[in-house]
């Protein structure tokens, strides 16, 4: 079976209160989206994967697993940009490449982080996000990996009924097609379900929720988002000093 | 009533319209008086008529055929029939109230263990209710040991909910049931889904937990007989309304006077030969290397605990998925007229298969591919290679044989649990296949699918078939396996 690609247990930066690892992310998006250089980009990363082992993500297969997506993205952005913009030289392409990689970087380190329920925990307490909504999408997040051995199941089903693609591309992209809306038509129902069972249980029943288990802000927390302050403001500033810093803004 | 006492002597300020479950609520009274559903969409009445009083403490099991309205009434009490698009006929009140104005009152456990989890520990799971109810964490915890020790629970808090079986996600779902502390608790086919042993150890989870009488019990199955000991009294849901089984009622044996064509011998047709599967990148296998013969008008049951690889067996036999050790090979009898003479189901091409093994899943509903019976049972035929006008042909006889006629034009979602198991047995029967694979056909069936099917079954074996099921079903094997590979 394939292992999940959500927490893993007990690992130190799961210490950092969810609501700061937010925060923190926040900060990073605003820096990278308005900077354009390699070197902010570079410092960023760099910082980031230094972060790693605190989030567990040790294992060379595990991280590919996590991250081939975002590299093949960022791969992507980085040549398309060189090959199609004028101006553009290899540095460009790698500059912007890095930037994806600097963004979406927190959200793996978040995932590998964080339990779910604490996510929900902390932002309903802190950020008074709606219960009916954090809760909610908590749920629906459990049946995903349902979807997963139910997509193989229905596939099986499909031949078993004399349907299947063969070597023809067409057919393959409608065969795709039709277990993706099996899949669906499933998914609302076992959705339906879940939603009269949270209901039987009193969810969203209009009295204020109390939480079992809380969620805490300590000073690590406070630390933690200076720390990702500082290091943004040192990116910037040797951007600056090597002379390659250009603002969006700018242009 | 504004405020109520805990049993530690700490008082609790009554919620929002004193809805608030509190250990001070008495188990509620039920009372239906010439009640009756109808859907907006259909124009016969789903239940009518029905009549009921269930006194407060009182464990009633609501039995009675699939489609009978069963899990109608239960929503009704449930409170949660949409307004909107039903019509009722007189009377149903929770202690004196329309249901809904009772829901805070209400604990249930439904049919499907996949669909009743929230949180991703066990602990936190049961907790959620406790949350919802507005408990001080202070509460919640004590509480929350208390009902998992309650049904039996053998985990402890920290247990993700990811790993645990079907039953013990049961049991896990009653306890956040319980820990509200219902007046009323609602079972829906609790263990529909379950093998007889996680099935078992629900029903004694409930049996348990509701010992002291502080809740009223309504469960629902088509299954009566394993409820018995632990219920009062037995409610039969009929056209006519609701009859009430005597005390000491056993419901009859559905093999009871069941007459079955007998099986002939003929040729092998399919073999597996130290058959085993590995998933990849799995420590253990999900089936250890098996031999299995597969005769012509031979049924074989394949039986054994959960966990065993029944399942994984059923798909290799079906050609669905390659063994990663031994071979499974049809004989020159089952592969002739294959391309190239191949040997091997699961290189096949999908119009070969289907005509020489069928396949039928558990859950009929991942093998429905059109939007209306006629069609779907005209598909097979027209993928194997027969002309349109033959699978036509084909789809109206079945529809004959199996009394499906009258559902032709509806969509195969739409109809009950019994109509679909019979439909997904038809469309592998349309191609005349010589091997038929089924994962438990009868599943969850009552008494009336249960005997159609096995028939159904029989006959394909008089026929000529290899027959295999995989099955907890004792009654299944006794009456028609020739053959038991027990694994």
């Amino acid at each position: 079976m394939t292992a999940t690609l959500g927490p893993i247990p007990g690992v130190r930066l799961s210490r950092v209160n969810p609501v700061a690892q937010l925060t923190a992310m926040g900060v990073v998006t605003l820096v990278l989206l308005t900077s354009l250089d390699v070197v902010t980009p570079a410092v960023v990363v760099a910082a980031e994967l230094c972060l790693f082992p605190a989030a567990g993500l040790t294992d060379p297969r595990d991280l590919w697993r996590r991250t081939w997506p975002l590299l093949l993205g960022a791969g992507s952005v980085g040549v398309v940009n060189v090959l199609l913009s004028d101006d553009a030289g290899a540095l460009t392409g790698l500059g912007l490449a890095l930037r994806v990689v600097g963004l979406a970087l927190p959200g793996i380190l978040l995932v590998a982080s964080t339990d779910p329920v604490r996510l929900a925990d902390a932002l309903t307490i802190h950020w008074r996000v709606s219960t009916r909504f954090a809760y909610g999408a908590l749920a629906a997040l459990r049946l995903a990996p349902l979807l997963v051995t139910e997509f193989e199941t229905v596939r099986l089903a499909r031949r078993t009924r004399g349907v299947e693609a063969g070597r023809n591309p067409v057919a393959r992209v409608r065969l795709l097609a039709g277990v993706a809306f099996t899949l669906l038509v499933g998914a609302v129902r076992r959705g339906s379900r879940l939603a009269t069972a949270m209901d039987a249980r009193g969810f969203d029943s209009g009295i204020p929720r109390s939480n079992a288990r809380g969620s805490t802000l300590h000073r690590r927390d406070t630390a933690f988002v200076a720390g990702t302050v500082v290091v943004c403001a040192v990116a910037v500033t040797l951007s600056v000093l090597t002379g390659s810093w250009s603002p969006v803004f700018v242009g | 009533m504004l405020r109520r006492s805990s049993p530690d002597g700490r008082s609790l300020p009554a919620g929002a319209g004193g809805d608030r479950p509190s250990p001070g609520d008495a188990p509620a009274r039920v009372v239906a008086r010439g009640f009756g559903v109808r859907h907006a969409s259909r124009r016969a009445w789903a239940i009518r008529d029905v009549d009921l009083v269930v006194e407060p403490g009182e464990r009633v099991l609501l039995t009675g055929a699939s489609g009978a309205g069963k899990s109608t009434l239960l929503a009704a009490l449930a409170g949660i029939l949409d307004r909107e698009a039903t019509e009722f006929a007189g009377e149903l009140t929770v202690d004196g109230v329309a249901p809904a104005a009772a829901r805070a009152r209400l604990g249930m456990l439904a049919q499907d263990p996949d669909s009743q989890l929230v949180m991703t520990l066990a602990g936190d799971d049961v907790a959620f209710g406790l949350e919802n109810a507005g408990l001080p964490r202070a509460d919640i915890w004590p509480r929350v040991d208390e009902v998992l020790a309650a049904v039996g629970f053998p985990y402890g808090r920290d247990r993700p909910t990811q790993a645990l079986s079907g039953g013990e996600k049961q049991r896990l779902v009653l306890a956040g049931a319980l820990a509200r502390r219902p007046a009323l608790l609602l079972l829906d086919e609790p263990t529909a889904q379950l093998d007889p042993a996680g099935a078992a150890l629900v029903r004694a989870a409930v049996g348990r937990a509701t010992a002291d009488r502080r809740v009223t019990v309504v469960a629902v199955d088509h299954d009566a007989a394993p409820w018995l000991p632990l219920v009062d009294r037995v409610l039969e849901l009929r056209p006519g309304g609701l009859v009430e089984q005597p005390p000491g009622w056993r419901p009859p044996r559905r093999s009871e006077g069941l007459v079955l064509p007998p099986g002939g011998g003929g040729p092998l047709l399919l073999s597996a030969a130290a058959a085993g599967f590995t998933y990849p990148g799995a420590a253990a296998p999900a089936l250890a290397p098996t031999d299995v013969d597969l005769l012509a008008g031979r049924a074989l049951a394949v039986t054994g605990p959960n966990g065993r690889g029944k399942s994984t067996l059923a798909l290799l036999l079906a050609g669905l998925r390659a063994p990663t050790t031994g071979r499974v090979e049809a004989t020159d009898e089952l592969a002739a007229g294959v391309r190239r003479g191949d040997r091997g189901p699961v290189r096949w091409r999908a119009g070969e298969l289907v005509t020489r093994i069928g396949t039928v899943f558990q859950h009929p509903e991942q093998q429905f591919l059109t939007g209306q019976v006629r069609d779907e049972l005209a598909l097979g035929p027209l993928r194997s290679g027969s002309g349109a006008a033959a699978a036509r042909a084909t789809a109206e006889q079945l529809l004959d044989r199996l009394g499906l006629a009258d559902l032709a034009d509806a969509n195969p979602y739409t109809l009950s649990g019994g109509q679909q198991r019979r439909l997904s047995v038809a469309t592998v029967l349309a191609t005349s296949p010589r091997v038929l694979v089924l994962d438990e056909p009868t599943f969850g069936q009552d008494a009336a699918t249960w005997r159609e099917v096995v028939t159904l079954l029989a006959e394909q074996r008089a026929r000529g078939c290899a027959v295999v099921t995989v099955t907890h079903d004792a009654d299944l094997v006794a009456v028609l396996a020739d053959a038991e590979l027990a694994l």
